[in-house]
């Protein structure tokens, strides 16, 4: 080997090195995916695959499309906002072909997924103790579930308002009618969420019973309710509906 | 919750009912002479779009979920749609969206359960004399404007479209599952049997035949809304402006899309 | 609080995880996939002791580190490809490599490292002995050497001198590829912010000298093993020398996993409940016992016992050896803990899950003891191809050759 010749192990190396890169870009070439890289990294034809998949629920207004008359029904009631596929299940193969029957669950088994009592859901939202309503009856038997109105308007109402009546029954208010306290609205019956029940605006109300000049049994405690509450209602610091317990 | 609900062996009524279900769907598929992949087009093929060419996904629309904590019943109906429209595994612990509970005692930790996703509804609580507060909410992919999963994914299988949807390549995913570590919120999941990422895809081809996500579709009470938030009256700008309005986990600057109404301090 | 006792009861993990949090995403093999990176990354900071930093108190062990890097090398990516759920689609992670993804890089930091500094690195070492074994064998193995020569059998004195030039420039590049590769396996988990447990700025730092921990420690067994098996005396001021690298290397590596440790606690973010749950709960036993214990103050120690106390030779040898071996045991339950206990508990904060390993299925022991065993069986076959102990051999007759 003369000074200044490239040594050999480098010319060797050199060329495997030069076949090596060639070879990867040749194999990325050949391996990318077409349409890889056409609106970012990732390969542009996934969009299309996601967005061709069959759709299984149907949605609402293919449903009104055949069954005009049931949502005309619904639309007036307080199931106007559930969609049919919430009961009937996935209806796009019903839509399809009319002899694939969409779900009905008429026994007990589909309304209380909603309707039995759980101390989670929203105050206001009608339940139930599935246990003790009825037991066996199948709910078809006294609700219509396209117009769900209750066989008889509540007189009570803990029907809706389950938490607040499970705690009033133990409590010292228990005898206490909810009337007593709030103005309730006729329309509150039928359109519970725009039409609010009112409550208390003045200590009156309370103090009505536990006002230290009112003559009401011993046992009910008595402030002066001018001078105890401040600027404050009293149903901003005590809670009616289980009050605390006072020596 | 009543018995019937509670007791695993009667999971029955509504088990029976999809089987019989299913079973019709395939009696009678060869009877009409159709096969599954028709049947879907000619879904759309109802809705008059059967030669609409799709057109490709732009920032003209940037779709979001919003979800109001308030309104949430928690009947579970929402995972229960998701798992059949998306074909989602039974498996309860593969779910692109679940329903949690949380029961917030007057004194001690906040209790968090969601047992099979809140599909089956959920089990009596064994106390209830010191609950301060309870509330469901609502789970999904967050649809991050940041999301993490998609900067990890080493080959670029997980994507944000240009509408702001993460979804997955399931032709390209190589299952290394690094994305699934990567997402904050226990949204992804290993397909039991294509071996790939799945997750929530907001329905997206649901949203590209102008349908909404299934589990909204389905929510009794509107407690999820979706929409564009690029259009000005989309219902999710409605949403948006007449709420107070949380992310989860904001603090690691994943910018969700999914937003939440009246949550919680607990809610994460 | 009694309802979180019943709740407790009615489910295999503690408190509330996501219900796709049930499953461990990444086992065993992903535990053994840092594991034998790290051994990769050490030997060859051990080789590079010698090469660049002249500490010829080690040369006895220098060609034995870099073939022993080689073969852990060669058996790092296949438990990784073991676990991935589409083997067969790995290629993609070279095609179109995600430039944000920290395991795109994967591909490329391990092809360099393969074939820029080990592979090329050994063959200019081995490149004379590779050509005289090609001219002196029969048979097979004739053209297997002749493969290996690659054609270049130039063996001139001015040939030999680049192949040493060569060699030298490529294991300084190979010290910072070195850091690379196995820092950067610390970053795949420090750089995931969704996860408290794996999210920190230290993570590749102390997975780098956790590294250079077991890979000197490993080296020093392989010698010690190979040695008794060739009935060849050990050299002890080559091991004299290693057992005080170790140590040198230990002080570190625990000094930094301390101030990880008493950064977090001092930090107590919002994870700092579910956290120390983690430790005391789920990862009392491979955290305090086995890492910090077993695998952490008892071999240093030992080591420092071994090192710097009054003993025969003989008593030595055994120190360093149990040392190695505590320590092998130590780093594992490292990325254990980091691996399996980043995935322990909830990312809600709220809760633990269990993970229990399987004796059978791709992810179970059976195959990963395989996949512990392999590198070894590569080895065996690299040290029978390519003896380290060649020049021992040239410097008592084969001078004549160059």
């Amino acid at each position: 080997m003369s000074k200044g010749k490239v040594p050999h192990q480098l010319m060797v190396l050199s060329v495997i090195a030069v076949a090596v890169i060639a070879g990867f870009f040749v194999m990325r070439a050949y391996l990318t995916p077409k349409s890889f890289g056409k609106y970012g990294h990732y390969r542009a034809d996934a969009i299309d695959d996601v967005r061709n998949l069959p759709v299984s629920y149907a949605g609402v207004n293919v449903c009104a499309s055949c069954h005009e008359e049931v949502f005309q029904k619904k639309a007036k009631g307080f199931h106007r906002g559930v969609t049919c596929e919430v009961c009937h299940g996935p209806a796009a193969a019903h839509a399809e072909d009319n002899s694939i029957k969409p779900e009905a669950p008429r026994q007990r088994g589909g309304c209380p997924l909603c309707h039995n009592y759980n101390p989670a859901r929203p105050t206001g939202f009608p339940q139930i103790i599935t246990a003790e309503h009825n037991p066996g009856k199948p709910c078809m038997t006294c609700h219509n579930p396209h117009d769900p109105v209750p066989p008889t308007t509540p007189e009570d109402c803990g029907v809706c308002h389950r938490s607040i009546a499970a705690q009033k029954l133990v409590s010292k208010h228990s005898s206490v009618e909810c009337t007593t306290c709030h103005q309730v609205p006729k329309q509150h019956f039928v359109n519970p969420r725009l039409n609010r029940v009112g409550k208390p605006t003045n200590n009156e109300a309370c103090g009505n019973c536990h006002g230290s000049d009112v003559k009401t049994q011993p046992q009910v405690p008595k402030v002066e309710t001018a001078k105890h509450a401040g600027r404050y209602l009293c149903w901003e610091c005590h809670y009616p509906h289980s009050p605390e317990n006072t020596p | 919750m009543s018995m019937d609900m509670n007791d695993p062996m009667e999971k029955g009524p509504k088990r029976v009912g999809r089987r019989k279900f299913l079973d019709l769907v395939f009696k009678a598929m060869p009877a009409a002479g159709i096969t599954l992949g028709t049947c879907g087009l000619s879904i759309s093929s109802l809705r008059g779009e059967e030669e609409k060419k799709l057109e490709p996904p732009s920032e003209k629309n940037s779709y979001a979920m919003a979800v109001d904590i308030h309104k949430c019943i928690g009947c579970g109906r929402c995972a229960y749609a998701c798992k059949k429209e998306n074909k989602v595994p039974e498996d309860p612990h593969t779910v692109r969206t679940w329903v949690e509970r949380y029961v917030i005692p007057v004194e001690g930790e906040a209790l968090v359960d969601s047992p099979n996703g809140g599909i089956d509804g959920f089990p009596e609580l064994p106390e209830t004399k010191n609950i301060l507060k309870s509330f469901f909410v609502p789970k999904l992919c967050n649809h991050c404007a940041n999301p993490p999963c998609v900067q990890v994914c080493p080959v670029g299988a997980t994507f944000q479209t240009k509408d702001g949807v993460i979804l997955v390549d399931e032709k390209y995913c190589v299952g290394c599952r690094y994305c699934i570590q990567a997402c904050p919120y226990g949204a992804r999941y290993m397909h039991p049997v294509k071996h790939v990422a799945d997750k929530c895809t907001f329905c997206y081809h649901r949203i590209a035949k102008g349908l909404v996500p299934a589990c909204v579709e389905v929510c009794p009470t509107q407690a999820r809304v979706f929409g564009d938030l690029n259009r000005q009256s989309s219902p999710i700008r409605r949403f948006l402006r007449f709420n107070a309005i949380k992310a989860l986990k904001q603090e690691l600057n994943t910018r969700p899309k999914v937003f939440y109404a009246n949550a919680d301090l607990e809610v994460r | 609080m009694e309802p979180t006792l019943v709740l407790a009861l009615l489910e295999p993990f503690n408190g509330y995880i996501y219900p796709n949090e049930y499953f461990l995403q990444w086992e065993l093999l992903i535990v053994l996939y840092p594991y034998l990176t790290g051994l990769v990354a050490g030997a060859f900071i051990l080789a590079s002791l010698e090469r660049v930093f002249h500490v010829k108190a080690l040369l006895p062990v220098y060609r034995l580190a870099l073939l022993s890097a080689l073969a852990f090398l060669i058996a790092a990516p296949l438990p990784l490809m073991a676990h991935l759920g589409h083997p067969e689609r790995a290629l993609e992670m070279l095609v179109t490599p995600h430039t944000a993804s920290a395991m795109a890089m994967f591909g490329f930091v391990y092809a360099w490292y393969l074939l820029v500094v080990l592979l090329l690195e050994i063959w200019f070492d081995y490149r004379a002995d590779i050509v005289n074994l090609s001219n002196s064998k029969t048979g097979l193995m004739k053209y297997v050497y002749k493969i290996l020569t690659l054609g270049a059998t130039d063996l001139s004195p001015e040939a030999l001198q680049f192949d040493e030039k060569a060699g030298r420039l490529i294991t300084i590049i190979g010290i910072p590829s070195a850091f690379m590769l196995h820092g950067y396996v610390g970053f795949i988990f420090g750089s995931i912010k969704a996860n408290p447990w794996w999210s920190s700025v230290l993570m590749p730092i102390v997975f780098l000298f956790s590294a250079i921990v077991s890979g000197m420690a490993a080296v020093l067994l392989i010698y010690m093993v190979a040695s008794w098996a060739r009935w060849k005396p050990i050299d002890m001021a080559c091991v004299n020398k290693l057992a005080e690298f170790l140590l040198y290397a230990m002080l570190v590596d625990f000094t930094l996993e301390i101030l990880d440790f008493i950064h977090r606690l001092y930090e107590s973010e919002e994870s700092i409940h579910i956290l120390s749950q983690l430790i005391s709960d789920r990862l009392f036993i491979s955290l305090i016992i086995s890492q910090v214990l077993i695998g952490g103050l008892l071999p240093l120690f030992g080591i420092l016992v071994g090192r710097y106390g009054k003993f025969p030779d003989e008593m030595r040898k055994m120190f360093y050896f149990l040392v190695g071996i505590l320590i092998q045991v130590g780093i594992f339950s490292m990325r254990w803990n980091v691996v399996i206990g980043g995935q322990m508990f909830s990312k809600s904060l709220r809760g633990l899950t269990t993970y229990k390993v399987h004796l059978m299925g791709i992810e179970g022991l059976l195959v990963s003891i395989g996949f512990l065993i392999l590198p070894l069986a590569v080895l065996f076959v690299l040290l029978r191809l390519l003896p380290p102990w060649l020049n021992e051999k040239s410097e008592e007759k084969a001078i004549p050759v160059a």
